[in-house]
């Protein structure tokens, strides 16, 4: 009974290990045959388009909303103290240091992640990267690196349009319909925002997300099992893996980060 | 999709967000007031700076002048190095005094420069002798506790 359980669990570790040595792997070579996404830039556009442009509705929908409920909440807590006029600082500090990347990664995996794994499945499952092999055309080079490098340009600029949301959806709520001075809503903010340490660090989150989240979408899709099940358990784990990494990602970041700094 | 269009959707796409990029530097972060030009650096010594921390302002009659860039204990003197970095353009004279304040009730902690009438002015480097270190309000409460402590056993006794 108990060598039993062991022995799932070593199991388990193992395909662990094995699956990050086959990913790391994978994503070098996929580095090395990065070439024809930026020689054939337009490869890249398309993907950029599908990832990128695709995603705006729904992270510009979703910035505003976060936006609306901090600028509620914190109204509400703030004005306790007699400080609402740090609504400013408090949802602008939120937003660029930690929600717009994260929400925004979280919101790309769903939405673009899901896509690339799908895609990349049934291409696979239809055995169209075997006949592009048989026709000497490097599967990695013309499908996978090309959205690899889409997702990995969207991803940043979507989570700074997150942030810009965030913070017009807390101006909406806080200054037009609640009444917080709009002057201090702004000065306040500037005061206390750095560049380098907040709005920097946060674009930095960003960019890990994106190649964090787009390894991961692209790597399932080439992984997965060649059936209709298969794809859609590689969709699953695209989804569930891309979450996992982006808040553990965020922590380690946000410790080496924002530690001592006020 | 033809693919002009595509190429449009993905330019406007970028603009977009290099557009929110600018935002967030320039209206969120205020990139271009935050950035002090050519600074010289001060150093004051305080006994006791209470919550000051790196990159607190420093300000003058109210007005940022510079900005605390490190917070160090000289384990000689047993005091508190405070580093700081003033613009170029404003030079305070030798005797101004530093002192460590604190905006509104709870806010964050500064340290702020009153102007005295010396005529030779304070060079890059230089440590301003006269500080004052900031307030810290248990010792305050504590104070006003033993004087009342003190003045109370006259008061119920007539």
């Amino acid at each position: 009974m108990i060598a039993q359980v062991l022995r799932s669990m070593g199991a388990r570790a193992v395909d662990g290990i094995w699956r990050l040595g086959f990913i790391s792997r994978f994503f070098v070579a996929l580095l090395m045959r990065s070439g024809t996404s930026f020689t054939r830039f337009s490869l890249t556009i398309r993907e950029v388009f599908s990832t990128g442009v695709l995603s705006l509705i729904i992270i510009t929908v979703s910035g505003f909303f976060v936006g609306l409920v901090l600028g509620l909440q914190g109204y509400e807590t703030l004005q306790r103290y007699g400080s609402s006029e740090a609504l400013g600082i408090l949802v602008a500090l939120s937003l660029v240091r930690e929600l717009g990347p994260v929400v925004a990664g979280l919101l790309f995996a769903s939405r673009a992640g899901s896509a690339l794994t799908a895609e990349i499945g049934l291409m696979k499952t239809t055995e169209q990267l075997k006949a592009m092999d048989m026709m000497a055309v490097d599967p990695i080079a013309r499908v996978v690196a090309p959205r690899f490098w889409g997702g990995v340009i969207s991803m940043p600029l979507l989570a700074a349009l997150f942030s810009t949301m965030g913070v017009f959806g807390a101006w909406f709520i806080g200054v037009v319909f609640i009444g917080v001075d709009d002057g201090a809503f702004w000065s306040q903010m500037q005061a206390s925002v750095d560049f380098r340490y907040d709005i920097v660090n946060g674009i930095i989150k960003s960019v890990v997300f994106g190649f964090a989240v787009s390894l991961i979408a692209v790597f399932e899709g080439y992984d997965s099992a060649p059936t209709a099940e298969g794809v859609s358990r590689a969709i699953t784990r695209t989804v569930v893996n891309s979450a996992l990494t982006i808040l553990a990602l965020d922590f380690v970041l946000t410790s080496f980060m924002f530690r001592g700094i006020g | 999709m033809n693919r002009t269009v595509l190429d449009l959707w993905v330019g406007l796409f970028v603009a977009i967000g290099v557009a929110a990029v600018l935002f967030l530097a320039l209206k969120v972060g205020n990139l271009a007031s935050a950035n002090i030009g050519e600074t010289y650096r001060l150093q004051a010594n305080f006994d006791n700076i209470g919550g000051l921390k790196p990159r607190a302002p420093v300000k003058s009659s109210g007005v940022v002048v510079g900005r605390v860039t490190e917070i160090t204990f000289d384990p000689n003197l047993y005091v508190a190095v405070v580093k700081m970095d003033v613009d170029k353009r404003y030079s305070f004279p030798r005797d101004t005094f530093a002192t460590i304040l604190t905006s509104g009730l709870l806010g964050e902690q500064y340290v702020g420069f009153e102007v005295g009438g010396d005529t030779e002015m304070l060079q890059a480097g230089a440590t301003i002798t006269k500080t004052q270190s900031a307030v810290v309000l248990e010792k305050l409460i504590s104070q006003f506790m033993f004087n009342k402590a003190a003045e109370s056993p006259t008061a119920p006794a007539q």
